[in-house]
């Protein structure tokens, strides 16, 4: 150290007037009206800045009249190494297309670990995963079972990078 | 004699709960303040829901120091298996106490003269006038130094009878550390004696609101610059807190002497400590920063540099001297607040060599200086 630094009181000052700076202008950022932080007010308000890729929450996609792209095949539910998706499949003779689909889709959230292998492994495009997080802090683990109804309303239109529902004409995936 | 007590016991009520405000508050001064420096936004939960609607007044989380003592309040008061269950007993009251009785001499204001201030009380108070202060005593810094002396006596005996090494240390730690720094302290504070001449506080702060230099308030910073820095440093240390932390380092001793407290014996030690921020930066103010007044400030209103005089009616000297003393303490919380969440910890040997290889002898010198300048400029009779 020189004899500058072993004198403490410059360097001293020298610290304080740092973290004396930042204090003011963020204290002037909030007087100010604007948010002087660099952390979210969390449930009230989220991160508008995920990554386009970010593996939010699981969507399931859905075919132009409605009916969930899921075949019921299982693929996502073998390959997931947290064994958080449970399928049973329905069967629906009449339909020549898509005789089996999903009649029960569950996600357990609190045991997902946003892998996303289950959207690698799907051979339908029938789930996705968008950046927006799943807003679940809850009390109980077993509210953490997320129906098909919720997997399918989850707003998956807001998925910016893959438009859905899939236009016609322009190279869609299914 | 009544009029006497009347006002005495006001200014009693009014100091209490200007140091239990000043202590709630400053738990939340301090949380918000670290979050802000840290570009965080700092808590923000605990509101009180006005009964039967649902609107929730969260106040930007003033009510997390409620909380606080609700939490400790209804806490499990758990007691160790200690051979000494009557110090263990005692221990935090010696801390807590000394706190609050230090402020007792430190005046808060000028003078009042109730029969002026509220015209309808003249008949019964006359043309009695009063030390804004609980206690004018002549040897006011004394009281300061000897209550600051007994709050060691609850620390020692805290680490002592909980019969846990960690308490003992840290114990062992605040013992060593507290005397030392307070030597430090009260020589600094030798200095401003000799330039004042008395010890009496009130005194102090009267003679802190003429002019030096023909510009600058005869504030006690502007004749000791040093000792200021030094008194606030030392005080600081004194008061246990980062970057002198060590006696209750968590790292090291877990919370130190008062590991083994618990519920509101535990609260009773952070709500000294506290207000002893308040107290550290009352004393500060009042021996450094001209205490209640504004600069140029008398108890008769303002005297300009240049000799304007701007008479001011007694109430509004009364309103100024109240408002300036709270927001200048408050000023100098902040301050130690911005220290403590800036400066990282010492090492235990650095805290002693710093006091007294450092600091002592910089106080020592200090005060030779001061003296000799006092004989040159025949400030002083031999």
């Amino acid at each position: 150290m020189t004899w500058w630094e072993r004198a403490y009181l410059f360097e001293i000052v020298r610290g304080l007037s740092i973290t004396g700076g930042v204090f003011l202008h963020n204290m002037w950022r909030w007087i100010s009206g604007r948010k002087g932080a660099l952390t979210t007010y969390y449930p009230e308000e989220t991160r508008a800045d995920y990554a386009a890729h970010n593996r939010g929450k699981h969507v399931l996609t859905q075919r132009p009249d409605g009916s969930p792209q899921c075949i019921a095949c299982n693929l996502c539910a073998t390959v997931c190494p947290a064994l958080c998706i449970e399928i049973d499949a329905a069967f629906d003779p009449d339909d020549a297309a898509h005789p089996k689909s999903a009649a029960r889709f569950e996600i357990d959230y609190s045991r997902c670990i946003f892998c996303g292998l289950c959207v690698e492994a799907c051979p339908e495009d029938a789930i996705r995963m968008v950046k927006e997080v799943p807003d679940l802090p809850l009390y109980d683990r077993r509210d953490m079972w997320l129906k098909k109804d919720e997997l399918l309303n989850w707003s998956p239109q807001r998925d910016v990078a893959k438009p859905y529902p899939p236009r016609s004409g322009r190279g869609n995936l299914a | 004699m009544i009029q006497d007590l009347v006002i005495h016991a006001v200014f009693i009520g009014y100091a209490l709960g200007l140091l239990l405000t000043f202590g709630t508050v400053l738990t939340w001064v301090e949380r918000k303040q670290a979050a802000i420096m840290s570009d965080r936004i700092g808590a923000n939960r605990a509101y009180v829901r006005i009964p039967f609607t649902q609107i929730k007044l969260v106040w930007l989380g003033l009510f997390h120091g409620l909380a606080d003592g609700l939490k400790m309040m209804l806490k499990e008061d758990f007691k160790p298996r200690s051979y000494d269950r009557f110090a263990y007993a005692l221990a935090p009251w010696l801390t807590f106490t000394p706190v609050l009785l230090v402020f007792a001499v430190i005046p808060f204001g000028g003078t009042l003269v109730p029969g002026v201030l509220v015209p309808p009380l003249s008949g019964w108070f006359g043309d009695r006038s009063y030390a804004m202060q609980i206690a004018r005593l002549d040897a006011g810094l004394l009281i300061v130094f000897a209550f600051g002396g007994v709050a060691i006596i609850g620390v020692m005996l805290a680490g002592w009878s909980s019969s846990n090494k960690f308490s003992l240390l840290g114990a062992l730690r605040a013992g060593s550390q507290m005397i030392s720094y307070e030597l430090v302290m009260g020589l600094t504070v030798l200095g401003l004696i000799l330039i004042y001449g008395t010890l009496d506080l009130t005194e102090i702060v009267h003679q802190q609101s003429g002019v030096v230099l023909g510009f600058l308030p005869a504030w006690g910073i502007v004749y000791q610059p040093f000792a200021a820095i030094l008194f606030l440093t030392a005080a600081i240390a004194e008061n246990k807190r980062i970057p002198f932390d060590l006696p209750e380092a968590e790292s090291e001793l877990i919370a130190g002497y008062f590991t083994e407290y618990s519920a509101m014996k535990m609260g009773l030690f952070m709500f000294a400590e506290f207000i002893e921020i308040a107290i550290v930066a009352a004393l500060f103010t009042t021996l450094f920063l001209g205490g209640y007044n504004l600069p140029y400030m008398t108890d008769s209103g303002f005297v300009l540099p240049g000799s304007h005089v701007a008479d001011l009616p007694h109430g509004a000297v009364v309103v100024i001297q109240l408002v300036t003393f709270p927001v200048k303490v408050l000023v100098m919380c902040s301050f130690q607040i911005l220290v403590r969440w800036t400066l990282p910890r010492f090492r235990w040997d650095q805290v002693l060599r710093f006091a007294w290889k450092f600091m002592f002898p910089l106080a020592l010198a200090n005060l030779t200086v001061t003296t000799v300048a006092m004989w040159a400029l025949g400030r002083v009779s031999t």
